[in-house]
This record gives structure tokens, sequence and C-alpha cells, in this order.
């Protein structure tokens, strides 16, 4: 009888988890694509997706809903055949910049690229100054 | 009342502060010269009373004294009574106490046993501590009392974030804390000897201890967060480039490059004003990391206080003592002469190679953290994840690791090349020979497969340091680099190998059925129901066996629901082999556990050589250990003979 009830209470705390509608509306959500290739293309972007609900964690990490139909949707897209990289267009034009965790280059994102060449660049200058002086002293 | 006494503790604390900070700088003019002698036992008490302060937090959140705002916010009667002591430093104001706790230790001990520099640089440095911490004491008692009272009291509390109740949590915030606050020393020291003008060997030996020891902490602290976050969060990820992360990496890179400069200084009195820059940057980074976690700037799944108006405080703390310091570095850097110079190839140079990477690094992850911010600010939201952080921090960390395999062989001041060329011979083979046997098990992606062929190159060139000579006779810090070098190694090898040859399974199973995950066999057994204090939950029983003839062992993970607050967690259950790690997630989200027949949601992972990436960060750490107790003994030592000396002296002068 104890059990029952806790059996009961777990279940019921577990409530959210068991909605219906989550299984009909995204049924990738939680199953993987038969082709392994094609498992492996849709791990690799949804592993650079941002769950837009849960913030800092990617799609391919986390238990909300809206990560799960996110998921179900990348699985399905690519089973079609879609590329990687036209699924994440359309995500991004649907949700913004925000749900891809690889930026995108634009106006306001040159300057993470310009960043390394930048660093690249003083790193070697620091690196050549240091040595020169050396030799002409 | 123990919140009260705590309280008073606090307030007469940063009384001491201000008084510390007066009497050191006092004490540098000639006119103060006698306040000087105030400065080392204002310090100790100060730090003691910032013990009995939090001492104090400790007590009423053991004994859940509702009557407190801070005990009745974060904390609940029915939980377990390491989380509620744990729960102490899992909240903001908790953890801005315990901050300021170590930092008043942290200046204390220094003022204890530190007698190796000239009184005048101890005294700016013990200045520099009083100035830093009082202004986290003003920030605590006039932002964030921890003591305040609420009335009326409360029935219950509001309970502590399931997530955090956790063993390897409750101690991971303490960890890095130790490790921000011991870099909050090299930082007074820093201060200090640009004051005085005093750095060299003898600045750079007093100094590396605690360099050495916030580096341990830092090391220990973001392994065990990595470790914690693979195993709470339930779906296999070990490292998120999150904020908070980043926030903890950040300082343990400038902690890393300040480690290796301040030997450099220490043994060949180069890169002076080199040093001191990264004294000053690797701080830095402490407050800025605890800045963008505490000041809800950032919304993430470790962010737990959220108040701008806090941030606001924080910021200005940090305009203050970076700009106050970095200020001071650029009146005084041309003052401080550079020191003794290298050749091209040397050790020297590896050194300022792997610093110079080690900063570009640092910029990478420090301008990826803070870029959606400032894009947020000019009205756009993007975000910086893994797909940028991985191949631009890569972009420096490979050559750096190349270098890493040359550099501790080479002598200091002028090497050739031609002299360690042959002792290369085998890592350069093995690097070869990885690459071909990777390509012959079905390759991997770019990043992972680098990885690979490096970890194998390092490993073996992380111990020659060591060849031809008597085991038994290499000093401790000797040993420290190659164990923390050959850490690297591992702990590359297990973060490539997981990358590359992680097997992913979601199934949905019925009591009775196998899987199969690599080369594992899973069987769902039964899924019963469990209850733990503060919680109930599902636990699958799981009987897995490694491929066709293992012994079967039993694995139980847990969907728990918690009450107090209410939450759902996976708890997963981790079984580990030589080879790696199995790892198994009874899902939240089981669809439809009834209505299809009792089918249940799993998740599992097989994730080859998976547990070398935390056995590595240890073995890093262990490193730093070993150096530590090196050259504490040797300091140890140098100051008997001194004091035997004296004593002869003494006895023959008579």
């Amino acid at each position: 009888m104890k059990r029952l009830l806790l059996l009961s209470v777990a279940i019921a705390l577990a409530a959210p988890a068991l909605a219906q509608e989550a299984q009909s509306t995204a049924p990738y959500a939680y199953r993987q694509l038969a082709d392994a290739a094609q498992e492996a293309r849709a791990q690799r972007l949804m592993e650079t997706l941002r769950c837009l609900q849960c913030q800092g964690q990617s799609i391919a990490d986390s238990d909300a809903p809206i990560a799960g139909a996110m998921r179900s949707l990348v699985r399905e897209r690519i089973a079609r055949g879609e590329q990687p990289e036209a699924i994440r267009q359309w995500l991004i034009e649907r949700y913004g910049d925000y749900v891809s965790y690889a930026p995108q280059l634009t106006g306001l994102t040159w300057p993470l690229f310009a960043l390394p060449v930048v660093l690249a660049l003083v790193a070697f200058l620091l690196l050549r100054r240091r040595f020169t002086r050396r030799k002409s002293a | 009342m123990i919140a009260e006494l705590g309280l008073a503790a606090l307030w007469l604390a940063a009384a001491l502060a201000a008084l510390q900070l007066v009497a050191g700088v006092l004490g540098l003019t000639v006119r103060g010269a006698s306040l000087g002698d105030a400065v080392r036992p204002v310090a100790i008490v100060q730090g003691l009373l910032a013990l009995l302060a939090f001492a104090c937090l400790v007590y009423v959140f053991a004994v859940t004294d509702l009557s407190v705002k801070l005990v009745a916010l974060n904390s609940h009667s029915m939980k377990p009574l390491i989380y509620k002591i744990a729960g102490t430093w899992g909240n903001h104001e908790g953890s801005m106490l315990l901050w300021v706790t170590v930092m008043g230790l942290g200046g204390g001990f220094v003022a204890l046993v530190e007698r190796r520099l000239p009184e005048r640089t101890m005294l700016a440095t013990l200045a520099g501590q009083a100035f830093v911490s009082l202004g986290f004491y003003g920030f605590l008692l006039i932002a964030s009392n921890p003591f305040e009272r609420l009335s009326p009291v409360p029935a219950e509390g509001n309970g502590l974030n399931p997530l955090l109740q956790d063993l390897g949590l409750a101690f991971h915030p303490p960890t890095l804390y130790l490790g921000y606050v011991g870099l909050s020393i090299a930082f007074s020291f820093a201060i200090g000897a640009l004051v005085t003008r005093e750095v060299g060997p003898a600045f750079a030996r007093a100094m590396r201890p605690w360099v050495l020891g916030a580096w341990i902490f830092l090391t220990i602290g973001i392994t065990a967060g990595s470790y914690w976050a693979y195993y709470e969060l339930g779906w296999g990820g070990w490292w998120f480039w999150d904020p908070v992360e980043n926030a903890s990496l950040m300082p343990w890179l400038a902690a890393t490059a300040l480690l290796h400069s301040v030997s450099v200084l220490a043994s060949r009195d180069a890169l002076r004003a080199w040093t001191i820059m990264l004294g000053v940057i690797a701080f830095s980074m402490s407050m800025i990391g605890t800045f963008l976690v505490r000041s809800g700037i950032l919304t993430s799944v470790h962010a737990f206080a959220v108040d701008p108006q806090r941030g606001t405080f924080i910021l200005v703390l940090l305009a203050i003592y970076i700009g106050g310091a970095l200020a001071l570095f650029g009146l005084r850097a041309g003052t401080v002469a550079e020191g003794e110079r290298f050749a091209p190839v040397s050790r020297e140079a590896a050194l300022v190679f792997n610093n110079v990477m080690l900063c570009a690094i640092l910029g990478i992850v420090l301008f990826g953290t803070l870029y959606p911010l400032l894009a947020e600010a000019m009205g756009a939201k993007v975000s910086v994840g893994p797909p940028y952080f991985n191949p631009m921090s890569a972009l420096f960390a490979v050559p750096m690791l190349v270098v890493l395999m040359v550099g501790p062989l080479l002598r200091w001041r002028r090497d050739t090349f031609a002299r360690v060329g042959r002792l290369l011979v085998i890592p350069a083979m093995l690097v070869i020979a990885a690459g071909i046997l990777v390509v012959v098990i079905g390759g991997a992606p770019l990043l992972p497969f680098i990885g690979l062929v490096l970890a194998a190159g390092l490993a073996w060139a992380s111990v020659l340091p060591l060849k031809g000579r008597n085991l038994r006779r290499v000093p401790l810090p000797v040993w420290g680099m190659v164990i923390a070098h050959f850490g690297i190694a591992v702990s590359l090898f297990g973060m490539s190998s997981e990358s590359a040859f992680s097997i992913e399974k979601l199934v949905a199973l019925r009591a009775g059925e196998v899987t199969q995950v690599g080369p594992w066999d899973v069987k769902l057994d039964s899924v019963e129901p469990v209850a733990g204090p503060n919680w109930t939950a599902l636990e699958a029983r799981l009987l897995v066996r490694y491929g066709d003839d293992g012994k079967v062992t039993q694995m139980l993970p847990q969907a728990r629901g918690f009450w107090a607050p209410p939450q759902q967690t996976s708890e997963s259950a981790l079984l580990t082999r030589w080879n790696g790690q199995l790892y198994t997630v009874l899902g939240g989200e089981a669809p439809a556990a009834r209505q299809a027949g009792d089918r249940w949601q799993l998740r599992l992972w097989w994730k080859p050589f998976a547990p070398l990436i935390w056995g590595g960060g240890l073995l890093i750490a262990l490193g730093g250990v070993l150096a530590l107790l090196g050259r504490a003994a040797a300091d140890l030592k140098r100051i008997s003979v001194k004091d035997k000396i004296a004593s002869r002296r003494e006895r023959q002068g008579r």
C-alpha cells in the first residue's frame, strides 16, 4: 500500500513529463533517426542550437519542452534530406541570431571574427619585438 | 542573537580593514613609520573576525533560523544537514561573505608568515589587500547584508535549488573562491611591489606559493564543476562554454600564465613587468568572474542572483580596483627594469610563447563571453557558443601544446634545437602513429583528431625532462611540472576521445527488454518508486553487461521530483571502466509511460576514455601540489639554515 502511494506521488510529480501532446507534435524529441549518418548530422547541428527557454544550454542538452520540439524539428528536416546549414538559416529567420551558438558573420558580429586575427598579430609583434631587440642590443 | 554577533563581527572586521589600509599607507611615510608595526596584527585579527562572522552564518543555516531572511529565502528545515551547511554559500550574500572571509584569512596568513620581503613592500602589500577587502566589506554591509532579520518569521523556508543539492556542488564554489582569493594576494603583492619598485627574484619567490595555491584550487574547482555538470545535468555534456564556466576558466588561464612567468622571474630575474601585469590581470579576471556570476547580468544555468543594483556596485568596485591597478602599472611600469635578456631558443622564450598564447586564449574567452552583452546593448541578441570558442581557442592552444613538448627540455638563456631534436624523435613518431591509427579506426572530426595526435606526442614528451636523471634526486617541483604536463596530455586525450567516439542511444523500453549501446548490453529490469528526505523518484534498475561475457552489473538512474522548491531532476547513473564510462539516464520526459504499455524512456551513452578528462585535471592539480610542497620545503630549509647560522654567529660573537 505504501509503495502504491509512493508510486502515485512519484508519477503525479512527473505528470508534466507524461504530457501526451509532446508525443504527437514532437515524435523525434527523444527518438533517434534510424540512419546513423543522418542522426550524426542532426546531432552535430543540435549541439550548436540554443535552447531558447533555458539559456546556456544547447537543445541537445536540455529537458525543456521547446528543446524537445526543436530536436524533433531538426531530426525530421534532416531525415527529409535538408542541409544542416539551411535548417540553421531557417531557424535564425524565425527566432533570430540568438538561436544559433555559431555566430553568423554580420555587420554586428564581425569583431568576433576579427579578434583572433588581431590577437595573432599582436602576439606576433610582441614576440618579434622581444627577440629582435635582443639581437640589436 | 548569533546573527547579530555575526553582523557585529563583520562591522569590526571592516573597521580593522580600514585601519590596516591607513596604517599600511602611513607606515610607508617617514612620520608614520611607527604605525607600520600595527599592520600585521590588525591583518590577523581582521581575518579572524571575518571567520567568526562566517561561522555565525553557517550556524544560523545549520539550525535553520528562519528569522534570518537569507535562511528563509534559501533553506528549508527538511533538508539534509550537509546541504543546510552548503546552503550557506549557495546564495549571493553567503558566497560574498565566504569571499571576504577567505580574503581576510589569506591576508592574515601572509601577515603571520611572510618575512622574506622588505618590510616596506609588505606594508604596501597588506595595505593593498585591505583596500580590496574594504570594498567587498562595504558591498556586503551596504548592499547585501547576510544577517538581515525577517519579521514576521515564516513557518518554512523556500528551499535550495535541487540541482545544487549535490555533494560535488556543495564544495565546488568554496574551492573556486579559495582560488580567486589566492589571486587577490598575488594582486596585492604586485601592487606592493609596484609601490616600492622592488621587483625581483625575492618578490617572485614570495608571490609564487600564493599563485601556485590559487592555481591548484582553481584547477580542482574547474575540474569538479565540469564533472558536476556532466553527471547532474543528465545529457552527458561536460563543458558548455557557459558564461559562468568561462568566468572560472579566465582566472585559470591568467593564473597559468602567471605561474609560468613568476617561475621565470624567480629563477632568472627576467619578465619583471610582464609578471606584475599578469598578477593584476589574474585577479581582475577573478573579480570580473564574480561580477558576471553575481550581478545577474547573465542568465544561465548557474546564475542564482538576479539583482542589477548589486551589479552596479560590483561594477564600480571593478572599475576602482582594475582601473586603479592598471593606472599604477602604467605609471610605474616604465621604472621597473626589464630584467635579464634571453635568446629566441631558450626555456624563457618557450615560456614567453606559452604566456602570449594563454593570454590570446584568455582574450578569445573574455571577448566571446562579453560580446553578447555588448550586442544586446546595441539592440541585437546573438549567441556565442562552442562552434566559436572551440576552433578559436584551438587556434592558439595548438601551437602552445606543440611548444609545450619542446619547452621543458630547453636550457635557460640560450639553447639550440639540434641538442633537443634527438629527444623529440619518439614523440614525433607517436604523433604520426596516432594519426594513422585514428584514420584506420574510422577517423574523427578535425579538432578531436588534432587533440588525439597531440595528446599522444605530449604524453611522451612531458616525461622527457626526467630522462637521464636519478629519479630519487629529481626535485619535487620538477616532478610537479612533469605530472602536470602529463595531466594535460591525459585530459586532452579524454576530451578528444569523448568528442570523437561517444555513442548515444535514446530508447523507450518495456521492463525486461534489452538494448545495445556501443559494446554494452543494457536490460531494463524494473522501474520502482523510491523516496529520499526531500524528494520522491522513479528509479530504473538496469542490468548492464560489457561485451558478450562480461559481468552483469546493476545501475540505478533516477528521475527525481523535489517538492521544495518543486523541480524535476534526472539523477544519472555512471559505470566506469578503465576504457570509458557508461552513462545512463531515466528520461525526465518519458513520453506516455502508461499509455504505451509501460515503456520507459532511457538515454544511454558509451563515452570511451571520458573519465580521463577529470583524471587529467586532477593530475594537473597534483603537479601543482608537488611543486608547492617542494617550494615550501625549500623555504623552510632555508629559514632553518639561516636561523642556525644566525645563532652560531651569536655564540661565536660572544
